[in-house]
């Protein structure tokens, strides 16, 4: 339970919502617009801007929690916490200035810290959220633990806006380590990898891992007696610190040339394939989330792997169920994270399908939040929120 | 407070006992006054009630049966792990099913490559830590019933342990649950990876208290043992004291695996009890745990060291050695039977609170029992602002209990008046019903009972559980205290 009171921006949100739950109007909510291209086209009639709703509302270093308006820029709640050396934990893509801390929980990724620290989603405390029906709830809290009822502010997290607006978050930060260090070596793949596992099996202060073009980079971060420890273990070259932080923007920012793939811009792929140019296809960028330990020759030729082995990037001409049953057999699932030119989405959108009672569980809990079905419509899934016209 | 959980009327359907000797061995289908007893209550003794019939099943095909079965007859299912629960989640219906998972006892395999564990839901917790410490592996989230409670309970209630502050909650270190829907349908949620597409319908089953779905195979993570670990024991000659150093070890940016406190009446009953060697004439003590490597944790020993020392803490002893460091947290795991020694019965509340309310809160806390005539003993979870308060009392005498209850509600309440939660880790179950009106308003319960609909639309799963109807709290007559006047004006807000 928070007790801020309403903002003006806040207020203008919910009558936004509530004219539009009434006049069941489509409605696309929108932070800083940087991740418009994840997930499914969504066709709305109108959009909600949220990126003016911004204030830190509570910040108490000593309890590693801040609570957050949900249109503040993601970049200068970064800065206000290192001012007192803390981070969020699960080093979140910003993919453009105008991120907002709404646009990071709603969407739910997390970068190469993941596997070493947190997700989005585990770091989430509570949130203040606006039902489809224009009512502010509030659910979790400030503190780190909490149980009174059904988690619905860790459901936030990843749902892309299809459940509520959220207004304000409440993460957990934490301590930034004393000392830093990056070390690389030339590895091959299985190479690569058998190491990552080796080292997931003891207690390292490893905070990233990133395989690509032959060469293996693993960040540690800890104090000085831990990073001497392991930089024995691990072995490799040190990276200029300046160079390997440069090396890990580039890549949580998908920056590096391993991501490119010739794209159309805009937003979303549409769910229904969109007519493209006439060319053969360019290859796509697809995320595999995978066991840690799947082997290399189930995920042929990625040109990237992070997360210890549990994230693998591919840029291929493949199919989507080919790649989802790639990914399935290793115990996950893949996203069509952006699409080549001239290729269309699949029809069941970029996401892999859910099972049966899951996608049904889908449909009812949206409709618990947003019963007419007006919030994002089909970004999560095809099919999940009323359709316009 | 109400004895009765729930205001649903009984709709007793003895016929459903046939039914459930036609899917399940004999054995398996309890109903006899003796056979029934011993699933009256769970850890909350306070309420107790027996159900119609225990269920036993032991294959997941069963499990499926018998929901099938109850969803067609619109007989309401209360799961059950190894009924440790401290708020009366497994609390059987008088015209239901008590689903007991005691029978699914298995590990199922240890993927020591993929550093995890799948396990069927009535395994212990700390079973899961022992199969796997042949690979140098373990389950981090230990709650003090770790030799007794089951992985399905934990997650249930998203249990948490004293090494919670660096390592997480269950909801952080599980990976994939198999359930049962109300319908009797098998389906999972999260996966191998460390993601999965969708909703995370891991988080909200997680700490959702029987009450969506049937919980048949639990897939956790493991994690490598550290190279080492160091306790360091502090006095304190005042709780605010040390409730303050506990800032100040955080704020110094140190995550100790463990950060535990105990006041003096704790402190009394646990060294009269297992004799850990603690100082008994101070007020408070704190255990501070640190894990890493060896080097790493000399240094952050040190730094710790003299953050206590500079909070004003009259001794800090380091354990001189593994023997000593456990026999330091043997007398804080043990502080819940040791209490148990020194009054007829006591009363566990779990509120959470920001850590730098400690001191006040605790000071309140001792008002409070001044005011009802009943004494506190403190031992709780620190690093993480969550309380449990042991109310002491004597159930014998005419009315205590209830004095007991009134004073446990106040000072949950309290809690959530500084900024914290009625529970932080034993669920709300049947015990804080009344207190979830106090936190929530209406149209925030309102969202609960569609997010219950979403799942069981009949109200099967576990009803009257968790989240309190908008009647209950207009009884109550606590909905919207929140927004109203503060009782505690001279404590310290957002
Ligand atoms: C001495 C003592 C110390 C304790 N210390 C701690 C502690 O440090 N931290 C902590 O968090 N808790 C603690 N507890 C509380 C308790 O042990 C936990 O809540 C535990 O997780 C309950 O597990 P259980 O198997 O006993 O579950 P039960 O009590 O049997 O059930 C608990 C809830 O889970 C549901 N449930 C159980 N199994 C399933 C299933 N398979 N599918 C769906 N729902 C299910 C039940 O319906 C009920 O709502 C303590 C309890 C005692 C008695």
């Amino acid at each position: 339970m928070t007790e801020t009171a309403e903002t003006d921006a806040e207020q203008a949100i919910v009558e936004q919502v509530t004219t539009a739950w009434s006049a069941e109007r489509l409605v696309a909510i929108q932070g800083g617009g940087t991740k418009a291209f994840y997930g499914n086209r969504v066709a709305a009639e109108t959009v909600l801007d949220c990126s003016v709703h911004q204030g830190v509302v509570a910040y108490e270093p000593t309890e590693l929690a801040i609570t957050v308006r949900a249109g503040t820029p993601l970049a200068a709640v970064e800065a206000l916490l290192a001012e007192h050396g803390q981070q969020f934990p699960f080093e979140p893509p910003h993919f453009g200035a105008a991120a907002t801390i709404g646009g990071m929980v709603a969407a739910g990724l997390s970068g190469p810290r993941r596997p070493y620290a947190a997700s989005v989603r585990d770091a989430v405390l509570g949130v203040r959220v606006l039902n489809g029906k224009g009512e502010v709830l509030e659910f979790g809290g400030r503190v780190m633990k909490n149980v009174a009822g059904y988690d619905l502010s860790r459901l936030m997290a990843g749902s892309l806006g299809v459940l509520g607006v959220l207004l304000e978050v409440s993460l957990k930060v934490m301590p930034v380590p004393p000392g830093r260090i990056t070390l690389v070596q030339e590895q091959d793949q299985a190479g690569a990898l058998e190491l990552m596992q080796r080292w997931a099996g003891q207690a390292l202060p490893i905070s990233g891992t990133a395989w690509l073009e032959g060469r293996l980079h693993v960040r540690l971060a800890g104090s000085d007696e831990a990073l001497t420890q392991t930089q024995r273990i691990i072995g490799g070259a040190p990276m200029a610190v300046a160079e390997a932080d440069a090396f890990w923007l580039a890549l949580r920012e998908q920056e590096l040339d391993c991501f490119a793939v010739d794209s159309l811009t805009g937003d979303g792929f549409a769910g229904d394939g969109f007519a493209g140019d006439g060319l053969a296809g360019e290859r796509s960028l697809w995320r595999l989330s995978v066991r840690s330990a799947t082997a290399a020759k189930a995920i042929p030729a990625p040109d990237l792997i992070e997360w210890g082995g549990a994230l693998r990037w591919l840029r291929s001409e493949r199919s989507a169920a080919e790649v989802r049953e790639m990914a399935r057999t290793a115990g996950g699932h893949a996203t069509l994270f952006r699409a080549g030119s001239g290729r269309s989405a699949p029809r069941d959108g970029v996401f892999t399908p859910l099972n049966p009672v899951a996608a049904r569980l889908h449909q009812h809990l949206k409709r618990a939040f947003d019963p007419a079905g007006i919030f994002n419509p089909g970004r999560l899934y095809p099919g999940m929120g009323r359709t316009a016209g | 407070m109400s004895r009765i959980p729930d205001e649903r009327p009984l709709n007793p359907k003895p016929e459903v006992v046939d039914g459930l000797r036609r899917l399940l061995p004999r054995e398996s289908v309890l109903t006899t006054e003796a056979e029934l007893a011993p699933y009256e209550c769970d850890g909350l003794s306070a309420f107790q009630q027996r159900p119609l019939v225990v269920a036993l099943p032991e294959t997941v095909e069963q499990v499926q049966a018998v929901m099938r079965l109850c969803h067609e007859m619109e007989v309401p299912v209360v799961a059950r792990g190894a009924g440790t629960g401290l708020s009366g989640g497994a609390l059987p219906l008088a015209d239901g099913v008590l689903l007991s998972l005691a029978k699914f006892n298995r590990i199922l395999g240890i993927d020591p490559a993929n550093r995890s564990a799948t396990v069927q839901p009535g395994v212990r917790n700390l079973a899961i830590s022992e199969a796997a410490a042949g690979h140098g592996l373990y389950y981090a989230p230990d709650p003090s019933s770790q030799i007794a409670c089951s992985i399905g309970g934990n997650v249930a209630e998203n249990s948490g342990g004293v090494h919670c502050l660096k390592y997480g909650l269950t909801v952080h270190n599980i990976l994939k649950l198999k359930l049962i829907s109300v319908e009797g349908e098998l389906f999972e949620v999260g996966a191998d990876a460390l993601d999965s597409p969708g909703l995370d319908l891991l988080a909200l089953m997680t700490g959702s208290e029987g009450m969506l779905a049937v919980i048949v195979e639990v897939t956790v993570k493991l994690l490598p043992k550290p190279e080492r670990a160091q306790a360091l024991l502090a006095a304190f000659d005042s709780v605010e004291q040390a409730g303050a150093a506990v800032a100040e070890i955080i704020g110094a940016g140190i995550i100790p695996a463990g950060l535990e406190m105990m006041d003096r009446p704790a402190i009394r009953a646990a060294e009269d009890f297992v004799h850990a060697g603690y100082p008994t004439d101070v007020e408070a003590i704190l255990i501070c745990e640190l894990d890493g490597f060896n080097a790493e944790v000399s240094f952050d020993v040190m730094r710790v060291r003299d953050l206590l020392l500079a909070s004003g803490a009259a001794d800090v002893r380091t354990a001189a050695d593994d023997a000593e460091r456990l026999r330091f947290w043997k007398g804080r795991k043990a502080a819940f039977p040791a209490v148990g020694r020194i009054s007829p019965d006591y009363y566990c509340m779990d509120g959470t609170i920001p850590r730098r309310q400690l001191g006040p809160v605790l000071r309140q806390i001792s008002a409070l029992s001044e005011q009802y005539g009943l004494a506190v003993a403190n031992v709780f979870h620190a690093g993480d602002g969550n309380l449990h308060p042991l109310i002491l009392y004597d159930a014998n005498n005419p009315g205590e209990l209830e004095q007991a209850e009134a004073l446990g509600g106040a000072i949950l309440e309290l809690c959530v008046e500084v900024g914290g939660t009625v529970t932080g880790e034993h669920g709300v179950g049947v015990e804080k019903l009344n207190q979830m009106c106090v936190q929530f308003n209406s149209a925030e319960l309102n969202q609960m009972h569609a997010v219950k609909a979403a799942f069981d639309p009949k109200r099967l799963l576990n009803p009257g559980k968790a989240v309190p109807t908008l009647h209950r709290c207009a009884e109550f007559g606590a909905m919207h205290v929140h927004h109203g006047e503060l009782k505690f004006p001279e404590l310290p807000r957002f």
